[in-house]
């Protein structure tokens, strides 16, 4: 129950909304599935830097709407899936589950906070994995290593870049 | 339905979303067919992209390459001292275009030379999976490109066409895990399957452990599978190591080794022998054989040519003068045996005709 008299509006920052251009939606997610395509090609290292899942994670904590992070996370995820030589679905189930948790978890969290986004990247990208993992062992009976300590050091290593990214990111909001 | 729609609204938009996705995932396995639809969308959205980034990237190298070079030339008038480190950037610049060079050369002499009909292309992204080695050429069925057809590189055997786009096309490389094709070794032709690691290396199965294959052995494809035509090189066999019931042979594969940027794909193969010789090295220039020395005779030149080296060479030198002197022909049964205490000069001096004085026969009458 809001502690607000009544007829004003809540403005409190944690239940503040992010709003952005509609170009900036397709654009981003689009530009980070090409980074992953096109990038480690030269530089082979970057190519365990999962950029979709970053944004994945950004746009469902800024808009703080389940619905919103199962459309994102299902429209990326798809799109990703679209570009591999796997079934349909894959990206999409783990990211979808992705874009609701992270937009659940964001209506009790200071989202614009640095370490609440370092540790949300972490913590998703450490889900993202093993539940590709799962799926991947359950569903298609696909095996392939999950290396947990390179999973670990990954998880910190795109963390890391997830916040200066969001940083980024936060310059293309709509300012109110 | 008002309730779902309203207190559990979040819930039941995720549960009808993964619940979908889930009937398509299911769908697509249960048929084995691919929903390409979608595929051919994102792929033809992001294709022509990822060729506008290469060309721009390819643009903007040869445009700083060439800026860097004009300012080097100047520079090198000037200030000679400070172009040291620019020149060794152009060195850099230069080395990997003329590598670049290199490899477009040697893939276009193959093309010419091989018996198969291919068709060049060139790798323009990665597909975005975290276990699979796929990549994007652009080639596709515009090309009369079609699913199954195998890539390969002058070095060796690249990897198998495994989806068809309009203008672009997946290819699965043989260190992806789901990847197989049958191999045969060029030595003890022993036959197996080569399958991906998932990492840079391949590896052969089915071998079992009484077959011999030698380390440093090269591989060669067998044509079984029906996708490689026989004969073109895989690679060499790094580690041999006896399994349970079988071999477990690590491959470095050939056609992986420089780099993947320019590739052929194989429209229609030709089968042809496995090589005798492992293939030589490419890049490297060789000479033509000498002229033959006008001094030199075919008739006089021996297995060795000038004077004998050990004493065992001179023994023989001395046998094969002994008999050419006596006209006896070696491995001949029918005539005797020449005399080996004569002195081959004598025998020379002697005339024609008379016979060798051999120790035990008689003296000749008066």
């Amino acid at each position: 129950m809001s502690v607000l008299p009544a007829g004003l509006p809540d403005i409190t920052r944690k239940t503040r909304v992010a709003r952005f251009h509609w170009w900036t939606i397709l654009a981003v997610p689009l530009a980070a599935i090409l980074f992953q395509v096109y990038v480690p090609r030269f530089l082979t290292y970057l190519s365990y830097l999962e950029l979709p899942l970053l944004v994945t994670v950004y746009f469902s904590l800024m808009y703080r709407s389940p619905v919103a992070g199962v459309l994102v996370g299902s429209g990326i995820g798809l799109a990703q899936d679209s570009l591999s030589n796997l079934p349909l679905g894959m990206f999409g189930i783990v990211k979808t589950l992705v874009g609701y948790f992270v937009a659940s978890v964001s209506q009790r969290l200071e989202v614009n906070n640095t370490p609440v986004r370092f540790f949300l990247a972490l913590v998703f990208f450490l889900f993202h994995r093993v539940f590709y993992w799962v799926l991947s062992e359950a569903l298609l009976g696909e095996h392939f290593d999950l290396d947990l300590p390179q999973t670990a050091v990954l998880a910190i290593l795109n963390a890391l870049v997830a916040v200066p990214l969001y940083r980024l990111l936060d310059k293309l909001k709509i300012v109110e | 339905m008002e309730l779902l729609l309203g207190r559990f609204r979040n819930l039941t938009v995720l549960v009808i979303a993964i619940f979908a996705q889930l009937a398509l995932l299911a769908y697509q396995i249960k048929s084995n067919q691919e929903v390409r639809l979608i595929r051919v969308w994102a792929v033809s959205a992001v294709t022509p992209m990822a060729r506008l980034l290469e060309g721009t990237r390819s643009g903007l190298s040869h445009f700083f390459g060439d800026y860097f070079m004009l300012r080097n030339v100047r520079e090198e008038r000037n200030r000679l001292k400070s172009e040291l480190d620019k020149v060794k950037m152009e060195n850099q610049y230069l080395r990997t275009e003329v590598n670049t060079a290199d490899r477009a050369k040697t893939l276009a002499i193959f093309q010419r030379s091989t018996q198969s009909t291919t068709l060049a292309a060139h790798v323009i992204g990665n597909t975005t999976g975290s276990s699979g080695k796929v990549v994007f050429v652009d080639r596709g069925s515009l090309s009369k490109v079609e699913k199954g057809m195998a890539v390969i590189t002058p070095e060796g055997i690249v990897g198998k066409v495994i989806s068809v786009y309009p203008t672009a096309s997946q290819v699965m490389l043989i260190t992806d895990p789901a990847f197989a094709a049958g191999v045969v070794s060029e030595k003890h032709h022993v036959h197996g399957t080569l399958k991906g690691s998932g990492h840079s290396y391949a590896l052969i199965d089915y071998v079992q452990n009484e077959m011999p294959v030698d380390q440093g052995e090269w591989f060669y494809t067998s044509g079984d599978d029906r996708i490689f035509p026989k004969g073109l090189p895989v690679g060499v066999a790094d580690v041999i190591r006896a399994g349970v019931q079988r071999k477990e042979i690590d491959v470095t594969p050939s056609g992986l080794q420089n780099g993947l940027e320019d590739v052929l794909i194989v429209l229609n193969g030709i089968h042809s022998q496995i090589p005798e010789a492992p293939p030589q090295e490419e890049g490297v220039h060789l000479l033509s054989a000498p002229p033959a020395d006008p001094s030199d005779s075919a008739d006089s030149t021996p297995a060795h040519s000038g004077p004998a080296g050990t004493d065992a060479d001179r023994l023989v030198e001395h046998y094969r003068n002994l008999g050419a002197s006596q006209k006896h022909t070696y491995g001949d049964r029918g005539s005797p045996a020449p005399n080996y205490n004569l002195n081959a000069d004598e025998t020379q001096r002697k005339p024609a005709g008379a016979e060798p004085k051999s120790p035990g026969s008689p003296p000749p009458h008066p």
